[in-house]
């Protein structure tokens, strides 16, 4: 039964209200047809008896209060997906546009999900070679992991997640897809990937969701949720290997808050809602493998930090619900590094249990651990050095400082075209370490140092 | 009693009935089509406010409600150990063989297994006078949990009727109590009772035990009691998870239940996949076999992750009333405190710091309190420890969860982002850190550890703040420059943070440490730095000192002295002595 209604009772930014309305359910789209005929949708947010507030995708502007029919569909906001989604470009809202119409779809689902029973998940241990050493080596990338880059405006996140694409040897696969969403970035940003994924040749692989910085803003909410059930399709029924990439999330939480402050709801941080981690999470958890499914769905979120600032609640919320981040820091981009990965604050949570022997090799946690402990002093000693000056450090600071040099120029910094294996990779940082002495070392086994330190002792 | 109201306004989770009502506040009501669990969380003169616990989506005005008559309770008797639940006691195995791989709104399932039969031992007979806590029958609910089957705390009466030992499922009715205004209760193996009351004891006991938990940090420097409570707080990235797991792996506690609140869905499967591998030192058997772990994800329903942390306390105490000494671990009770803080903004209440509730501190405290060590009803003794994650918005322990948090335990263990960076773990910083057990405790150390083990605690933790203070100068101006008394200092200090502090989760043999070890190796350390310090005094330059290679060795006898043979301590202490004596005997040159 659908029901429509004339009229509205207020207006108030990007929501409605409409009276006297019977049977309309918590969180159902709607269709608001205008006076000059175009259609808009919007979903129900909060019933108070017969009032029910309407939050409109496509904004307000032009709705009359009193033309304006409403109707009801009975159903939340699904997304019609089938096999041959892979290729296609929808807008933020799941509708096609690019100019092939919407295929037959075989289903249907609600873009919400549903929650992932833990006791079906599969914890992911299948390592993804990304041929980038700071990543491999440090901060390894798993199967059905959400790792998420932090960057800020200007750094290249962009050719980063570019790379990762490309290098990431699951790529060859057959069974391998990319669901891409973009939510309020620039135009030639999403560009920019488009022309990378066809240079690439994987573009009819790519599954592309765009809300771009023009578009409305409460479409940006939705974006990410239909990539998702995009993703979760592919993955879970279609039994694919899905990488998702999620650019900017900042626009998207920055969305939220717009949207959240015209209902006038109490403000946390920063005046960000205060539900905002239960949000990000319904979309960072919808990653990952489940029991008796070949498929996985692997993300990777961009966000930019606000002036660089990693406790912002978008960046700090983000690192405590997804498994580790990439960190990228401008010192090192202002230096020409690439990818200018920070290496101290990057980790992968997921890491300690998908290398070392049967997984990469048996010496690759002791390696990154003893990388990081080294780097962390190389810091130490370029603080001191900053006061007293290199020629007055002791010997082993003097070497330190050889080291650090050696380790941003060598292993961090690589080309963007260039693919280094694991095993490049973790002899490179042998052959890095081997310009300290041994007892320096102090986190790996003598056996390994037996094997693979080249140095003078 | 189920009146039927309907529904009447839908905020998200928040849900409002309108008229007079009959409902209590927390009452578990069915609300809408699918019966999804609410409680009753306020009631003004024509309406009532109920939080459900599931998502609300497709709910129109209209629907019923209907009351239940009591609050929210768990379901407690044999079964639970070994089991996973969500935040209000769905058997997560369960919901899956019904639902799949999702989980789908509206299921609800018997919190315990009901086909299973347990060998139940009966142990009343007919006449026998019951109180509140007694247990009437047991069965062995793992190989390793005896499951005492107690009587409902508030009951109490004469046992009228009993069937024989044998073996039964856990809604058998297997004995019927009469209570003193005649009425007979029938006793099946389960009883329920409201999560957010505390279960009664008979008095609180002062905490005199360690909960020992083969931690170094943990165990010598700062202690927790059992019956104690605890905080690790610490901001993403610095362990929080690890270090909480390592504790619920290695803690000698009886039971363990491990609350993940509001956390990523991969750890949960982690938890499960490796306690099940872990064998338990205890016991020889896997760990999972008392450990009861409770999974509301971040994705879970946010009104359920409120009701996670009181389900599993709840459990807790059940274990605990049964003469158990068990731990309660909860990751994090920041996003219970966020849950909080999304129901309160949904009923419009005016928020106190950062959005978050006035009664936040009120609360916390009310949970904090549920810990102890405790005379039972029946006059043994049983604990529950509580040891909570806290996961401050940028690092910034000053925000109101920490604060508050802080003021209701007595244990602090600060993570320290900067360790962490450096692959220090466990990144525990030992001068932000406290434990005020630590005087309660110093008599049972003495007793069965060591006589000197609070001394060499303590010359430790001096060592250490010395450090600090001389690393500030070290910063400035080198380490190059200092008198050698204090390099020896700072050499000491880099033996203890390598060699005692920082210890590896994945090596088998330093995960856990027993105390005996622990303390043999402070005393080599303190022994070091002693002698040392007597020769740097006879003008032995330190340089000379650190040329015999002892400091290294030192630091690496976490993995070159087995956990099993503290006595070769003795050894490397004579080492020690043999190898510095011959720097006294021919004294260095005079430093100019």
């Amino acid at each position: 039964m659908i029901f429509e209604y004339i009229g509205l009772e207020r207006i108030n930014g990007s929501l409605v209200v409409i009276d006297n309305v019977e049977n309309a359910g918590f969180d159902e789209l709607v269709e608001i047809r205008l006076d000059d005929g175009s259609v808009r949708h919007g979903r129900i947010i909060r019933i108070d008896g017969k009032l029910a507030t309407i939050q409109v995708f496509e904004g307000t502007s032009g709705i009359s209060g009193v033309n304006t029919r409403t109707r009801l569909t009975g159903k939340p906001l699904e997304l019609c997906l089938s096999p041959d989604i892979t290729g296609r470009v929808f807008d933020g809202l799941g509708r096609p546009i690019d100019g092939k119409g919407f295929s037959a779809a075989s289903c249907s689902r609600d873009i919400n999900g549903s929650a992932i029973n833990p006791v079906r998940r599969v914890y992911p241990r299948n390592f993804i070679e990304t041929g980038i050493s700071s990543i491999d080596g440090l901060a390894t990338l798993i199967r059905g992991q959400k790792l998420p880059i932090f960057s800020g405006s200007g750094m290249k996140h962009n050719e980063l997640a570019v790379q990762i694409v490309r290098q990431a040897s699951i790529a060859e696969s057959e069974d391998f897809a990319i669901v891409f969403a973009a939510m309020g970035v620039k135009n030639d940003v999403a560009d920019y990937f488009r022309r990378s994924f066809e240079e690439a040749g994987v573009m009819n692989k790519v599954v592309m969701f765009l809300n771009l910085s023009n578009d409305p803003i409460i479409e940006r909410i939705i974006t990410p949720r239909c990539a998702l059930t995009a993703a979760e399709y592919l993955a879970f029924e279609l039994q694919m290997n899905i990488l998702v990439i999620l650019t900017d999330i900042t626009s998207y939480a920055e969305a939220l808050r717009e949207f959240s402050s015209s209902k006038g709801e109490i403000p946390g941080r920063k005046g960000f809602p205060g539900y905002l981690y239960s949000d990000l999470a319904s979309i960072y958890e919808r990653a990952g493998i489940i029991e008796g499914c070949k498929g996985s769905v692997t993300q990777i979120p961009i966000l930019t930090m606000p002036n660089d600032d990693i406790t912002h609640p978008i960046a700090d919320l983000t690192g405590y619900i997804t498994e580790g981040q990439i960190v990228l820091d401008r010192a090192l981009d202002s230096t020409g590094v690439y990818p200018p990965v920070s290496i101290l604050p990057s980790l992968s949570r997921l890491m300690k249990d998908g290398v070392g022997e049967g997984y990469t090799r048996d010496d690759h946690s002791a390696v990154a651990n003893q990388l990081f402990s080294c780097y962390a002093r190389v810091l130490e000693a370029r603080s001191l050095a900053s006061v007293i000056g290199e020629d007055e450090l002791s010997p082993d600071d003097k070497l330190l400082m050889e080291f650090g040099r050696a380790f941003e120029q060598q292993f961090i910094n690589q080309g963007a075209e260039e693919r280094r294996t694991v095993t490049e990779t973790l002899d490179l940082g042998w052959r890095l370490l081997s310009v300290l002495p041994c007892r320096m070392l102090e986190r790996v086994s003598d056996a390994m140092l037996d094997e693979h330190y080249t140095g003078k002792g | 009693m189920s009146t039927e109201y309907t529904v009447f306004s839908i905020n998200g989770p928040v849900v409002t009935v309108r008229g007079k009502t009959d409902l209590k506040m927390l009452e578990l009501v069915r609300v809408g089509r699918r019966q999804l669990s609410g409680e009753v969380i306020g009631i003004g003169a024509d309406s009532a406010t109920i939080q459900v616990y599931e998502d609300t989506s497709g709910m129109k005005p209209g629907e019923p409600v209907v009351s239940t008559g009591g609050p929210m309770s768990a379901v407690l008797g044999p079964g639970i150990m070994k089991n996973i639940y969500d935040g209000i006691q769905n058997p997560l195995l369960a919901v899956a063989e019904q639902a799949g791989n999702f989980i789908t709104r509206g299921i609800k399932s018997f919190p315990l297994d009901e086909n299973a039969l347990w060998d139940v031992e009966i142990l009343v007979k007919p006449g026998d006078r019951l109180k509140g806590g007694d247990c009437y029958a047991r069965c062995p609910e793992t190989p390793v949990v005896m499951h005492k089957i107690l009587l409902h705390p508030l009951l109490a009466g004469e046992v009228a009727d009993c069937k024989p030992s044998g073996r039964y499922r856990v809604n058998d009715t297997i004995a019927t109590l009469k209570d003193s205004a005649g009425r007979l209760h029938e006793l099946t193996l389960c009883h329920t009772w409201p999560i957010k009351k505390a279960r009664p004891v008979n008095r609180r006991l002062p905490l005199t035990r360690p909960l020992i938990t083969g931690q170094r940090i943990v165990d010598t420097l700062y202690p927790v009691a059992k019956g104690g409570a605890a905080v690790v707080p610490g901001g993403f990235g610095t362990g929080k998870t690890v270090t909480q797991h390592q504790l619920a792996k290695w803690c000698d506690a009886d039971i363990i239940i491990y609350v993940g609140c509001g956390e990523r869905g991969n750890e949960m499967t982690q938890a499960l996949r490796e306690f099940a591998e872990i064998t338990d030192p205890r016991t020889g058997s896997p760990l999972t076999n008392r450990t009861v772990l409770i999974a509301n994800t971040s994705n879970m329903p946010v009104a359920a992750r409120e009701a996670s942390i009181y389900t599993g306390i709840t459990i807790a105490e059940y274990y605990r009333d049964m003469g158990y000494h068990t731990a309660l671990f909860a990751d994090s009770t920041s996003r219970w405190a966020e849950a909080l803080r999304e129901i309160s903004g949904r009923l419009e209440e005016m928020p106190a710091e950062e959005g978050f509730p006035a009664y936040l501190p009120s609360r916390l405290s009310e949970f904090y309190e549920r810990a102890g060590l405790f005379e039972l009803l029946t006059g043994e003794t049983g604990s529950v420890t509580a040891i909570g994650a806290v996961s401050p918005q940028g690092s910034d322990f000053s925000e109101p969860v920490t604060q508050n948090t802080k003021r209701f335990t007595r244990c602090f263990w600060a993570l320290d982002k900067n360790l962490a960076y450096a692959r220090h773990f466990p990144a525990i910083n030992w001068t932000d850190s406290y434990s005020e057990y630590l005087s309660d405790l110093s008599a049972w150390y003495d007793e069965n550890v060591g006589a000197d083990f609070v001394t060499m605690r303590n010359r430790m933790y001096a060592i250490l703040l010395d450090e600090k203070e001389l690393m500030d100068i070290v910063k400035l101006i080198g380490a190059d420059v200092l008198p050698d008394e204090q390099r020896l200092i700072i050499e000491t200090a880099r033996v203890i943070r390598i060699g005692f502090l920082q210890q590896d989760a994945t090596n088998p043999m330093d995960t856990s440490v027993p105390l005996i070890k622990q303390l043999g190796m402070m005393r080599c350390m303190i022994t070091l730095y002693d002698t040392c310090a007597d020769l740097i005094k006879n003008k032995v330059p330190l340089s000379k000192i650190t040329a015999t290679g002892l400091f290294d060795k030192t630091a690496s006898l976490k993995q070159k002295i087995p956990n099993d043979k503290p006595e070769m301590f003795d050894d490397f202490l004579s080492e020690i002595r043999n190898t510095l004596r011959p720097l006294a005997q021919t004294p260095g040159e005079v430093p100019k």
